[in-house]
């Protein structure tokens, strides 16, 4: 990796601790006895005399990004509707962080759909909600090659029910890591 | 019950539920006969009353031979059925016309079952007309056991045929999805949805089978991948190979009745639009270029023209274009929802669903020469509609009692038949192409 996108990365991680209400990886190799919390922005710079003066304080990345797209796997539907609605900006944006910092990584943008209508057309009605998901990634810098989006149409429902609260909760689009 | 738990005696018995189900849905209060009698409403005089007596030692043998014949006539929509009862006949029989006449049949078939010593069946029925007094011919089929439900619907094809003068499509087979348990199984059965087997089981969804021409393969759409691909199997031998995998969604396989190409709904480009490629997946060409929904192709009998759905005009409707190419006509106009269409095998019929107030969906026949449109269904979640390869029959799918269930019905919708009773969802019909 480039310097500059290092310091990018850096600089997405400490933007993302300080917006981001999703708390840290607990299994990130931290010992900290003071259990002083730890965040990006902090970390490095451990408060001389409560520790050890040669004790490093390890920041991952990685983890960091993990933990800020965990719970924030689905993204819901009005009916009839392909928009990503402004709710999502803060999901949206943890993924794209995530996938550019691991060019690696791919994911399955799963469209969904709920039950009322024809299996084939309702299969194109989730792959345009999927579609949707993975133009805001990509507005967002993620390249294509990292994210497909595919449909499940009406034949996976989250939910089982034939009123509006079962088919609020099937109209979505899940982002899957592969 | 599971659903692959079809012993025999348990399709007797679900046979017998069947009709009294058909029975109690038509509101018909006339006794069921223990020869699987089907009881139907909404007919007038056009029907042609059959007498099918039981076959000589037809109880030695371990199908209901004449009982399927009679189903198969009954269900057809062209016959009605005479009283049989204490009648013993068969195909060496002379006919007592006086007898036959004042049951009210116009025709009389009988027949007889002989267990040969290769342990194969040789089934022999003769065709009368009791009006005429005169002799329609027969013929002998020697069958192994398990081709004795494919033997009883040949003999209703002869007699359809010598009767009607068209070709009877009870030997036809049906493919279909079941959803029990979480489980799903893409189904072949006899044309009365009958004599099921599973092509294949999958714990992910199946969609969209489509027979090709020949009857020997069925494209289908599978998510076992957790993604949707379209594969052609090989009935008899069970070979199957992936026909597309784009990236993105592969779905809506249909074949071109020449038997050369498929045409499908793929989304490899970004949207899903339609393409046609070579039977064997080469030479994939794009046939429409819009930011709309185009899926759900399907040929018209000469190859050349497509119909199918999108949404570019707003909401779904139907539209029809050259497989050449070029601009696209629309063919629906009523409703804001037109999806599924399919055509009937004489090009003057489309058969597809509409959604109408109260998100109901119906399905609609269409006499394409004058845009008149007809709902033939009082049921409220129709989809998938197919054509028997006769124009005569369409099978559908809705739901009945909490379940999705296949019917058959008669395009004026005067006379409908409930396929199968099983405990499992059962969707996605398409009805088999003319065997040999």
């Amino acid at each position: 990796m480039k310097m500059h996108n290092i310091v990018m990365a850096l600089a997405s991680a400490a933007v993302l601790a300080a917006c981001s209400s999703a708390p840290l990886d607990e299994k990130a190799p931290v010992e900290d006895k003071a259990a002083r919390p730890v965040s990006g922005s902090q970390g490095a710079s451990a408060t001389p005399g409560s520790a050890s003066e040669s004790k490093i304080q390890t920041i991952d990345l990685g983890a960091q990004l993990n933990a800020a797209v965990k719970n924030q796997r689905v993204v819901y539907f009005d009916f009839d509707s392909y928009a990503v609605k402004d709710d999502y900006r803060g999901l949206i944006d943890a993924h794209a962080k995530r996938l550019s910092f691991d060019h690696k990584l791919r994911m399955s943008l799963e469209g969904h759909t709920d039950e009322r209508g024809g299996r084939e057309y309702n299969l194109a009605l989730g792959q345009k909600r999927a579609e949707a998901v993975a133009q805001a990634l990509m507005v967002m810098g993620v390249q294509a090659v990292q994210i497909e989006p595919v449909s499940f149409g009406k034949e996976q429902p989250a939910v089982e029910g034939h009123d509006e609260a079962a088919w609020a909760k099937n109209r979505r689009v899940e982002l899957k890591d592969k | 019950m599971s659903e692959n738990s079809f012993t025999s005696s348990q399709r007797i018995l679900s046979r017998i539920r069947r009709f009294l189900l058909i029975a109690t849905v038509l509101g018909c209060s006339a006794p069921v006969w223990a020869q699987f009698r089907i009881e139907i409403s909404g007919v007038g005089g056009t029907q042609m009353p059959i007498a099918v007596t039981e076959f000589r030692d037809e109880v030695n043998c371990p199908q209901p031979v004449s009982g399927i014949i009679r189903a198969d006539l009954e269900r057809s929509g062209q016959f009605s059925l005479a009283n049989v009862a204490g009648a013993q006949l068969s195909e060496t029989s002379v006919p007592a016309w006086s007898d036959w006449r004042g049951r009210n049949a116009d025709a009389l078939a009988a027949g007889s079952i002989t267990k040969l010593a290769d342990g194969r069946y040789d089934v022999r029925f003769k065709l009368w007309d009791v009006v005429k007094g005169q002799d329609l011919g027969g013929e002998s089929l020697a069958v192994p056991a398990d081709d004795l439900r494919l033997a009883a619907h040949r003999i209703a094809d002869k007699i359809y045929q010598k009767l009607t003068g068209e070709r009877g499509v009870f030997a036809t087979r049906m493919a279909y999805v079941t959803k029990a348990g979480g489980r799903y199984a893409l189904r072949i059965t006899d044309a009365d949805g009958e004599g099921g087997q599973v092509a294949l089981a999958s714990p992910e969804p199946i969609i969209s089978p489509a027979w090709s021409p020949d009857g020997r393969e069925l494209a289908y759409v599978s998510f076992e991948r957790h993604k949707a691909i379209v594969w052609v199997q090989d009935l008899s031998t069970g070979r199957r190979r992936v026909l597309a995998d784009f990236r993105g969604s592969n779905s809506a396989p249909s074949f071109s009745p020449d038997g050369q190409s498929v045409a499908l709904t793929l989304s490899r480009d970004g949207g899903s639009q339609l393409f046609v490629m070579d039977r064997n997946g080469g030479n994939v060409r794009r046939l429409t270029q819009t930011q709309a929904i185009d899926t759900e192709a399907t040929f018209t009998a000469d190859s050349k023209t497509l119909y199918f759905v999108s949404d570019r005009g707003g909401g779904p409707q139907i539209y029809r274009m050259s497989v050449a190419g070029g601009s696209a006509e629309r063919v629906t106009f009523n409703g804001a929802y037109n999806i599924s269409p399919t055509l009937s095998p004489d090009g003057r019929s489309m058969a597809f669903i509409t959604r109408v107030g109260g998100g109901s969906f119906k399905l609609c026949v269409m006499d394409l020469a004058s845009g008149n449109v007809q709902q033939i269904t009082d049921t409220v979640n129709d989809e998938k509609p197919s054509f028997a390869p006769n124009g005569r029959l369409i099978v559908y799918a809705t739901r009945a009692g909490g379940r999705d269930v296949l019917m058959t019905t008669t395009l004026d919708g005067t006379i409908k038949a409930k396929l199968l009773s099983t405990q499992a969802d059962v969707r996605e019909p398409t009805w088999g192409p003319f065997g040999n």
